[in-house]
């Protein structure tokens, strides 16, 4: 079982979350061409090591975070709020 | 090398044994080869098997970084069937399934391939309805399929739950002819009959770079030293990326992520077929081995990971749908579990392409089908290193298909690797 520390809820079983997927994803403006589209939506670093990815505190919060999580160990580094002003709420509460 | 035959049999009776020849040999790498082949797993092996037989291509090379059958070849549930709907897909696997079926006579070696029936259940009318349309378009194809009703599979399978279940059973979507085999065998026939047909199977040979010009690769560092090679094919699916970014190549519509397998303790014969719960919903796989284990498997664990060992919630999972549909599992000890780490790709289909570089082949994204493929795999991945054109049935098989349009996505799961289950 994997802990992550819901930066609401505190330190939770990852069953309570969803795993989203890559956070490193930049998408481009809606009228650039299909290749970059292609690129954003399909290929992927799949990196085997640390790599940024998003969870969903579905069994929580419902809060999206961004994880830093090992692939290969799957210890994690860092967890926050996706979006940036989240962080004021949470900042309060802690 | 000694072939298997009933006198080799009846011979070695009487000598203790001992006048066996080793399966395959231990050569010492070669500076270059005409063919190198990265992954030493059932899709690399078929693969150099298939170029030396039907190609009769010589001096060829198999770089295992572990030994063989220790990768995904030894992590799978073993399960073999050709239920598939989309255009490509459906010649692939049934081309697959019939080597499957004469595989042990090819190879010489018995890969213990029963075709046993696989079951896929069904509990609701819609759910029968979704069936019967895949199956019908099987059957238009010229695969073996039928729908069995409650009655029919009561009689065929009468231990399941019937009774009070939480989602009632109506019936199956039934491949006759599908079943399973023994994986360490299919690994170790293949092996055995590539090294008799001259191929190199070097082991303990991991790639730990890829040295290359513009347009092509050079030569290959490896842990046993640098080797040379016309033409290289990757098969090392789980870390496709890995080897991909090592030559320098970027991004690919593939992530890694790992199933877990299941298996008991042996138990007196009770199940005899591959049985399948969640046509649409939950996702669970059941069968027993000839030692009379039960071997089953459920769904993904669901994060990226290249980590061969399995999470909680799944042998949680995978219990509870056991227990749903054959209580009679309640007090079976289970005895190991452990992953396999799978290339899962954007539309739950594989690649057999070229690359951007001139001399190098990819086999890659076999999200959870790896094992029933493998023989097409390797027929399909030689042709091509062979004769440099795709085989129509998988010109679309390649990374170019997603740019086009015509994703492979049997489910209708969409891009997201995660959900090609």
């Amino acid at each position: 079982m994997i802990r992550i520390k819901c930066p609401y809820c505190g330190e939770r079983d990852h069953s309570e979350f969803t795993y989203g997927g890559d956070a490193s994803i930049k998408y481009p403006s809606l009228d650039a061409p299909a290749s970059e589209w292609t690129k954003a939506i399909f290929f992927r670093e799949n990196i085997r090591g640390m790599q940024k990815e998003t969870w969903h505190h579905t069994n929580g919060c419902r809060l999206w975070l961004e994880v830093e999580r090992s692939t290969i160990t799957h210890e994690i580094k860092s967890v926050k709020a996706c979006h940036p002003q989240i962080e004021k709420i949470t900042k309060n509460k802690s | 090398m000694t072939r298997f035959n009933a006198w080799n049999v009846f011979k070695n009776g009487f000598t203790g044994q001992k006048s066996w020849d080793r399966q395959w040999r231990d050569p010492v790498p070669k500076k270059e080869y005409d063919i190198i082949i990265v992954g030493g797993g059932l899709h690399g092996l078929a693969t150099a098997y298939y170029l030396a037989k039907n190609h009769n291509k010589k001096n060829i090379a198999v770089l295992e970084k572990g030994w063989i059958g220790g990768g995904n070849a030894g992590r799978n549930t073993t399960i073999v069937r050709s239920n598939y709907m989309m255009p490509g897909n459906h010649e692939f696997y049934e081309h697959s399934l019939k080597l499957w079926e004469d595989l042990s006579h090819d190879l010489n070696y018995n890969v213990m391939f029963s075709q046993r029936a696989h079951v896929s259940l069904f509990h609701s009318p819609g759910a029968r309805d979704g069936a019967a349309r895949r199956y019908n378009i099987m059957r238009l194809h010229g695969t073996d399929a039928e729908i069995w009703d409650l009655d029919t599979l009561k009689k065929n399978i009468p231990h399941l739950n019937y009774d009070d279940a939480r989602f009632p059973i109506m019936g199956a979507a039934v491949q006759r002819r599908a079943g399973n085999a023994r994986h360490d065998s299919a690994v170790w026939g293949f092996a055995r009959a590539a090294d008799s047909l001259g191929v190199d199977i070097l082991q303990n040979c991991e790639v730990t770079g890829v040295k290359r010009s513009q347009n092509n690769i050079e030569s290959l560092e490896t842990s046993r030293g640098t080797i040379k090679a016309k033409k290289i094919g990757f098969a090392v699916a789980g870390h496709t990326s890995v080897l991909w970014q090592m030559a320098g190549l970027g991004n690919l519509p593939i992530e890694s992520h790992k199933l877990q397998a299941f298996v008991t303790e042996s138990i007196k014969p009770l199940l005899d077929h591959v049985v399948v719960y969640g046509v649409g919903g939950a996702h669970f796989y059941i069968s027993q081995s000839d030692k009379g284990s039960m071997v089953f498997g459920g769904d993904l664990d669901w994060y990226k990971s290249y980590a061969q060992r399995g999470n909680l919630p799944i042998v949680q999972d995978c219990a509870e749908a056991a227990m749903a549909i054959m209580p009679c599992l309640g007090r079976i000890r289970l005895l190991r579990h452990w992953a396999g780490v799978m290339d899962m790709s954007m539309d739950g289909s594989f690649f057999i392409c070229k690359t951007p570089l001139s001399n190098l082949y990819l086999n890659a994204g076999w999200n959870y089908g790896g094992f029933k493929a493998s023989p097409a795999s390797g027929w399909y991945f030689a042709d091509l290193i062979a004769n440099e054109q795709p085989h129509k049935h998988i010109q679309n098989h390649n990374l170019e298909r997603f740019e086009k349009g015509i994703n492979i996505d049997e489910r209708g799961a969409g891009p997201d690797p995660k959900l090609h289950g």
